[in-house]
């Protein structure tokens, strides 16, 4: 199936050249069907939602409401009121690192691993700093997978929260987070997953991970950008402190103190995204809508193509070789610094995202300034691995 | 070679390119003749905080002007300093004050470069070298 005809950008060029799009790890393109309901969102429905008593106001609410009961569906979570929503990754971990606060204890520990996006490594910082914990980062081994031992040994009673990432953004390890989730729970931490990379590389179930936590953020779902989901446990959501303060998120006001209304409510304080709650809805619509398993798998085969194709190119490496990869080929060429491949593969209209990828620990622990990284989504076909290999094969030749 | 060329050579060389191949390969050429620094110099004191690519800059002034030497970890950075170089180099400290650097990145078509949008520390850098012109004496 070709899904290629969806996604209107796709038929553009870029330096003159076919656009060959393969940074879909730093955001995806969106389907025609997404910019529709944008448009029509504001042609047709705009309002503000949960108040006033008008017919605008609750076509409104319904699309974001039908938004959360979507997202629900799509991680599997057993409450819609557990579905929160968020700016993105990084704002739902953000809240996460706010509204625990008090479950943390001054030489307790963070328990993160090497290959965590700055994202999910500032935040807990940030707590740490707070609050007197210190944070543990789970080693890698050689192929840029977990290192199971180190994270064994690091998972113990002293650990308050397991930050982990569900699949890497720089390597495209996919981690066995149920299997952490599990040690985690054993030794009573919270936990949290980073969902950022795994949306439309594998099937989403918080249930079957049963984390007390999980973000994402739309856009690298098809979705507008600015519009994210934090799941969580909602018997826990709805014993955490607010956020954010303001309108939407209470119950009671007077003018010298509030009570809070419960999950999801309590921590969507002001206006929310409606219009990117009504893209990410048209999203989760246009995703069911997929042949899922078999565009993943076409994924994986167009993955492995480039795999193959690159190690033929003589002084590329590899960077990574995880036993379970998704969507992400990160290499270098030999005496070329990663900038000077994205630039020579631009000239060339393939978009690929060179340097840290804000995965500076794990760059410092393998040594390397930065990688060229290839993501692929589900509309990427032969064609774009083929333009790849031909352009990092004269890229080679400049360097 | 860009030591000894003129920014009015330089812009009559890039003006043959007709491909960006040529162009490339012509920039990641100076960048590889490009003198740079020793690595003694490439510390963080020399470090010029771009997004990825790093740039180490330093700088000597004498009578004849201000003498600049830099070094990137990137080809393509190193060529775009080696162009900078030609622009800026053995000037008087009023004198590269005055230099409209843009300008000419404008007419090599390599503007893209300096702007906000790459990460690739030459816009920083630019910033540097008028700063060290305007703290220089009179």
């Amino acid at each position: 199936m070709n899904i290629r005809d969806d996604f209107p950008i796709l038929q553009r060029t870029s330096r003159s050249k076919p656009l060959v799009y393969l940074d879909n790890g730093a955001t995806t393109q969106k389907p025609q069907k997404v910019i529709d309901t944008i448009d029509r969102y504001y042609r047709r429905h705009n309002a503000n939602v949960h108040r006033a008593a008008h017919e605008l106001a609750e076509e409104a609410t319904a699309l974001l409401e039908e938004c959360r009961t979507k997202a629900q569906a799509f991680m599997n979570a057993a409450h819609r009121e557990s579905v929160i929503f968020t700016r993105g990754t990084t704002e739902g971990i953000n809240l996460v690192a706010q509204v625990i606060e008090g479950n943390i204890k001054a030489g307790q520990e963070i328990v993160i691993s090497q290959l965590e996006h700055h994202s999910n490594i500032v935040p807990w910082q940030l707590l740490a700093q707070r609050t007197g914990a210190k944070i543990k980062a789970i080693d890698i081994d050689e192929n840029g997978d977990l290192d199971l031992e180190s994270a064994s040994s690091l998972i113990n009673e002293n650990t308050a929260l397991l930050a982990i990432t569900h699949i890497s953004n720089g390597l495209g390890a996919v981690n066995p987070v149920a299997n952490l989730v599990e040690q985690a729970k054993q030794v009573g931490a919270l936990t949290l997953v980073d969902g950022a990379q795994a949306v439309l590389h594998a099937r989403i179930d918080v249930q079957a991970m049963d984390c007390d936590f999980y973000v994402f953020s739309g856009h690298k779902m098809f979705a507008p950008t600015g519009i994210g989901i934090l799941y969580g446990r909602l018997e826990l959501l709805n014993a955490l402190p607010p956020w954010q303060g303001g309108g939407e998120m209470i119950d009671q006001v007077s003018i010298q103190a509030s009570t809070y209304q419960p999950a999801p409510f309590r921590f969507e304080a002001g206006t929310p995204n409606i219009a990117g709650c009504a893209g990410l809805g048209a999203a989760i619509d246009y995703i069911n809508g997929l042949p899922m398993d078999e565009l993943i798998q076409k994924e994986e085969q167009l993955v492995n193509r480039a795999l193959f194709g690159l190690k033929q190119i003589p002084g590329l490496r590899l960077i990574g070789e995880p036993n379970k990869r998704a969507s992400v080929i990160s290499f270098l060429l030999d005496n070329g610094h990663p900038n000077d491949v994205g630039t020579l593969l631009d000239q060339q209209g393939i978009a690929v995202r060179s340097g840290h990828h804000c995965n500076m620990p794990l760059m410092t622990r393998l040594g390397i300034p930065g990688t060229v990284r290839a993501s692929f989504s589900l509309y990427n076909n032969e064609d774009d691995v083929d333009a790849l290999l031909t352009g990092v094969e004269k890229a080679a030749t400049f360097l | 070679m860009a030591q000894s060329m003129t920014v009015d050579e330089l812009l009559e060389t890039f003006s043959f390119f007709d491909d960006w191949e040529d162009k490339y390969r012509f920039i990641i050429d100076l960048g590889k003749d490009l003198g740079g620094l020793p690595e003694s110099d490439k510390i963080d004191d020399n470090l010029i905080r771009g997004c990825q690519s790093q740039v180490w800059l330093t700088h000597t002034s004498d009578a004849d002007g201000l003498t600049f030497s830099m070094d990137s970890d990137a080809h393509i950075v190193r060529g775009l300093i080696a162009v900078v170089l030609v622009i800026v180099d053995g000037r008087q400290a009023s004198e590269i004050k005055r230099l409209d650097i843009e300008n000419v990145f404008e007419q090599l078509d390599l503007l893209a470069h300096l702007s906000v949008t790459r990460g690739n520390g030459l816009r920083a850098m630019v910033a540097r070298i008028k700063e060290v012109a305007a703290q220089a004496p009179p």
